[in-house]
């Protein structure tokens, strides 16, 4: 049985004391009502996602869910805690990694899933970036199974997504529900922008003078979260640039302005290392920008986050973060890691293999829920085509229980119903490390699914906490 | 300002008079099949606007010479091949828009997107449904929606003139090249100048920039070729003419030289002028004397380098 969030021992819980008799007292005219107007209010604001190779209407929607999930404040701090500690340790790591290595010569990390690993990236070894930040913004993924139970799924140490969603969600529900806001105590999560570019403009390089600019760059507005990154540059007052606005002259980075050349001090890119600089990584990159990590490297720009971030988060590194929060912060972990059997050991292969069926099985550097097995809902033909997979590249492959994902209340076509959630806070690491109180909670829209990514049949919710 | 923004936002003003053109256009198309078939059928007024839409060979790889309305249509509104169609030009524009999105505000984009969302619907619909003036008043309706939210609601700022800049060259190009048309019409039949032929041309142009009632409000009378061609050249009252939309690109061109100083070159704004300043050197006899179809080459030929100074000037983002 998973936890529901809202009953408990058949009593309503009190974050959700409020909620449930707001729920009970919308008609369902009404309540069909809203739910048209926030479809209009978002298709309208344009916020719309592409999900890749499923073509398609282009301009598709992310279903949104009224019913908000709510925290306790209590409840909060304690995750808040535990996500800052997880952040500042997967920070430590990497500059570690990319420095002494102390981590490894201590043998608490084997040296051959940090050096070896994909992303690891030898063009910065050796090199601090300002105030010694890699990932400035770290999404971790976290997961509830009881009261007091919580457990990462997973860290985003690289361009986490998806908080366009939370500060949207929020947008929508305060204008169609202004009384809740009234009658409640929820904390603001809109100072978002304004904490991200303060972060960004924390870790300028020191060749910076003066104020420093700020920009954005994707990848272009045929990406799918084109929609995020204009949001964001609005809401920050940054310019959205792509590569081709971009180019290196004399050690520094301009952009093309209509005033000519403009130097750029910050880079926050939402775009992946291998295209960020063709003369360094991929050749074939269009994205990119020629020369970009030689700046990087004489510290002529900075680059949010930094190349090779994403040695922290692949989900092979991801068993050992209890070991790093230990190791450089002398601390306990906060937040518990889900048991991982790894592949290439030995024993976890032999007992994964017999009990595929119970299991969930990711591939080591998969995202958004593609490339993964989970057991209990899968066919045997399906489980014996995944065990085929796993054999040819067993290192390739983790694998994790099935969890018993928490429920949030959400409204169903026959009212409303338990459905299985997961949560995404953002936390920025620069001068400081901050979190706004709220997060992204993705849900899990079919009945039974435990499957929230947008790609497959998920939703969005607001996220509340509630000052006591 | 970034240069592929001010490059967005003026090819956005430009794809906006071009959607509008093609309705023009598609008026006029429907208005030819409506004459009497003669000898020569219709097909020589056709082929002479699709001429001056420069697309004469396309429309006949695609249609051949079936010449009716439900192809001409096809071709001037609907179609995704013909990049000055209504639909290629609006969902253009509504991709600038989207890229630059920050840089309108919301009434600019609602309006935008509004026209691209009801265009979906509007191709999902039987042809049957749909009939010319539908079509034209379509595009027209929403050309003026998008076009009165960027006045009412848009920052007096760079952005603005170069969406302004956009829909003034582009006019002027379009409006010239309709012009041109009577080139093609007459040259092979010169014993037709002044005939009563002639002048039912001149009001074919006329009606196809939506100019017909405003001519008799300002020349009354007769429609002549010396009153039209002075009308749409020379006329700084006529919204479309050549010397108002030339006039506006200048206008345009010195706020952002005033905005940028000295340190950003002003090659545009100075042909632009130079332009003008030729323009209104001419009367309307000097030009006919000149040769009309002479006359307008050197003017799209002056459009088309204003234009390119545009892009050397802001959108290059020059070292």
């Amino acid at each position: 049985m998973s936890y529901n969030e809202m009953i408990e021992s058949g009593e309503v819980r009190p974050p959700y004391a409020m909620l449930s008799d707001w729920v009970a007292s919308m008609p369902a005219e009404m309540r069909q009502m809203k739910q048209a107007e926030a479809e209009a209010l978002f298709r309208r604001i344009g916020i719309t996602f592409a999900v890749y190779g499923e073509g398609g209407d282009p301009d598709r929607l992310i279903p949104f869910d009224m019913v908000p999930r709510v925290f306790m404040q209590s409840e909060w701090r304690k995750l808040e805690r535990g996500i800052k500690q997880r952040a500042r340790a997967l920070n430590a790591f990497l500059r570690d990694v990319y420095s002494r290595g102390e981590i490894v010569r201590a043998g608490r990390i084997p040296a051959r899933l940090v050096y070896e690993n994909a992303a690891y990236e030898k063009a910065v070894v050796g090199f601090v970036p300002p105030r010694g930040v890699f990932s400035h913004i770290v999404g971790i993924d976290i997961v509830r199974t009881g009261r007091d139970d919580f457990y990462v799924l997973e860290d985003n140490c690289r361009t986490p997504s998806g908080v366009s969603y939370m500060l949207e969600n929020r947008e929508i529900m305060m204008r169609m529900f202004p009384g809740l806001f009234r009658n409640n105590r929820i904390e603001p999560v809109d100072q978002y922008p304004e904490l991200l570019r303060r972060t960004l403009a924390s870790v300028a390089p020191a060749k910076c003078e003066g104020a420093p600019t700020i920009v954005i760059l994707t990848p272009g507005h045929f990406n799918s979260a084109y929609y995020e990154h204009s949001f964001l540059a609005n809401l920050m007052g940054v310019e959205l640039v792509e590569g081709s606005d971009l180019f290196v002259d004399g050690g520094f980075v301009y952009m093309r302005t209509t005033q000519g050349p403009k130097r750029v001090d910050v880079i926050y890119r939402r775009i992946d290392d291998p295209f960020l600089d063709p003369l360094c990584f991929r050749k074939d990159s269009m994205l990119g920008v020629p020369g970009l990590m030689d700046v990087y490297r004489s510290g002529g720009v900075s680059i949010a986050s930094a190349p090779g971030a994403g040695v922290a988060d692949d989900k092979a590194i991801y068993t050992f973060v209890p070991e790093m929060i230990r190791f450089y912060l002398g601390e306990e972990p906060l937040l518990q890691n889900v048991q991982t059997w790894t592949l290439w050991k030995d024993d976890d292969y032999k007992y994964v293999m017999a009990n595929l069926k119970d299991l969930v099985v990711k591939e080591v550097h998969g995202s958004g829920g593609y490339g993964m097995l989970i057991g209990p809902k899968a066919t045997k033909e399906e489980i014996a085509k995944f065990a085929e997979l796993i054999k040819a590249n067993p290192s390739n492959y983790i694998a994790q229980p099935t969890l018993a994902l928490s429920t949030s209340p959400t409204f169903v076509a026959e009212g409303i119903a338990p459905r299985h959630v997961d949560l995404r806070p953002y936390c920025l690491c620069g001068d400081r490390v901050e979190l706004v109180p709220g997060g992204l909670t993705r849900v899990a829209l079919r009945e039974g699914s435990l499957v929230v990514n947008s790609s497959q049949g998920g939703g969005v919710k607001d996220t509340w906490v509630l000052t006591e | 300002m970034l240069s592929r923004t001010a490059s967005n936002l003026f090819w956005m003003g430009r794809h906006l008079e071009r959607a509008e053109t093609a309705a023009r256009l598609l008026d006029v198309g429907a208005r030819i099949t409506l004459l009497p078939n003669t000898e020569e059928g219709y097909r020589n007024e056709w082929e002479s606007l699709l001429r001056a839409s420069g697309a004469q060979n396309d429309f006949a790889e695609h249609y051949g010479d079936r010449i009716n309305q439900e192809n001409i249509e096809s071709w001037l509104f609907f179609d995704k091949e013909n990049h000055s169609s209504v639909a290629s030009c609006i969902e253009r524009a509504r991709e600038s828009g989207r890229i630059v999105r920050t840089a309108l505000t919301n009434q600019v984009w609602d309006a935008l997107n509004t026209a691209f969302q009801e265009l979906r619907q509007l191709k999902a619909r039987p042809r049957a449904e749909l009939d010319t003036a539908l079509l034209t008043d379509f595009t027209t309706r929403h050309g003026a929606t998008v076009r009165g939210a960027i006045n009412a609601t848009q920052l007096r700022n760079d952005g603005w003139h170069f969406i302004n800049l956009g829909y003034s060259l582009e006019r002027a190009d379009a409006t010239s090249r309709l012009l041109d048309v009577k080139y093609y019409v007459l040259l092979p039949r010169v014993e037709f100048v002044g005939s009563g032929l002639d002048n039912y041309q001149w009001q074919v142009i006329l009606r196809a920039l939506s100019a017909h009632r405003a001519f008799h409000w300002a020349y009354g009378g007769e429609v002549t070729a010396t009153k039209v061609a002075d009308f749409l050249i020379l006329n700084g009252e006529s919204p479309r003419s050549l010397l108002t939309s030339l006039y506006e690109a200048v206008w345009n061109l010195d706020g952002l030289t005033r905005r940028y100083g000295e340190s950003v070159p002003s090659t545009a704004s100075v042909s632009a002028r130079k332009t003008l300043e030729q323009l209104m050197a001419r009367d309307i006899d000097a030009i006919f004397d000149e040769g009309l179809h002479e006359f307008l080459s050197w003017f799209i030929s002056e459009i088309s380098v204003i234009s390119n100074a545009v892009h050397d000037d802001y959108f290059s983002g020059r070292m």
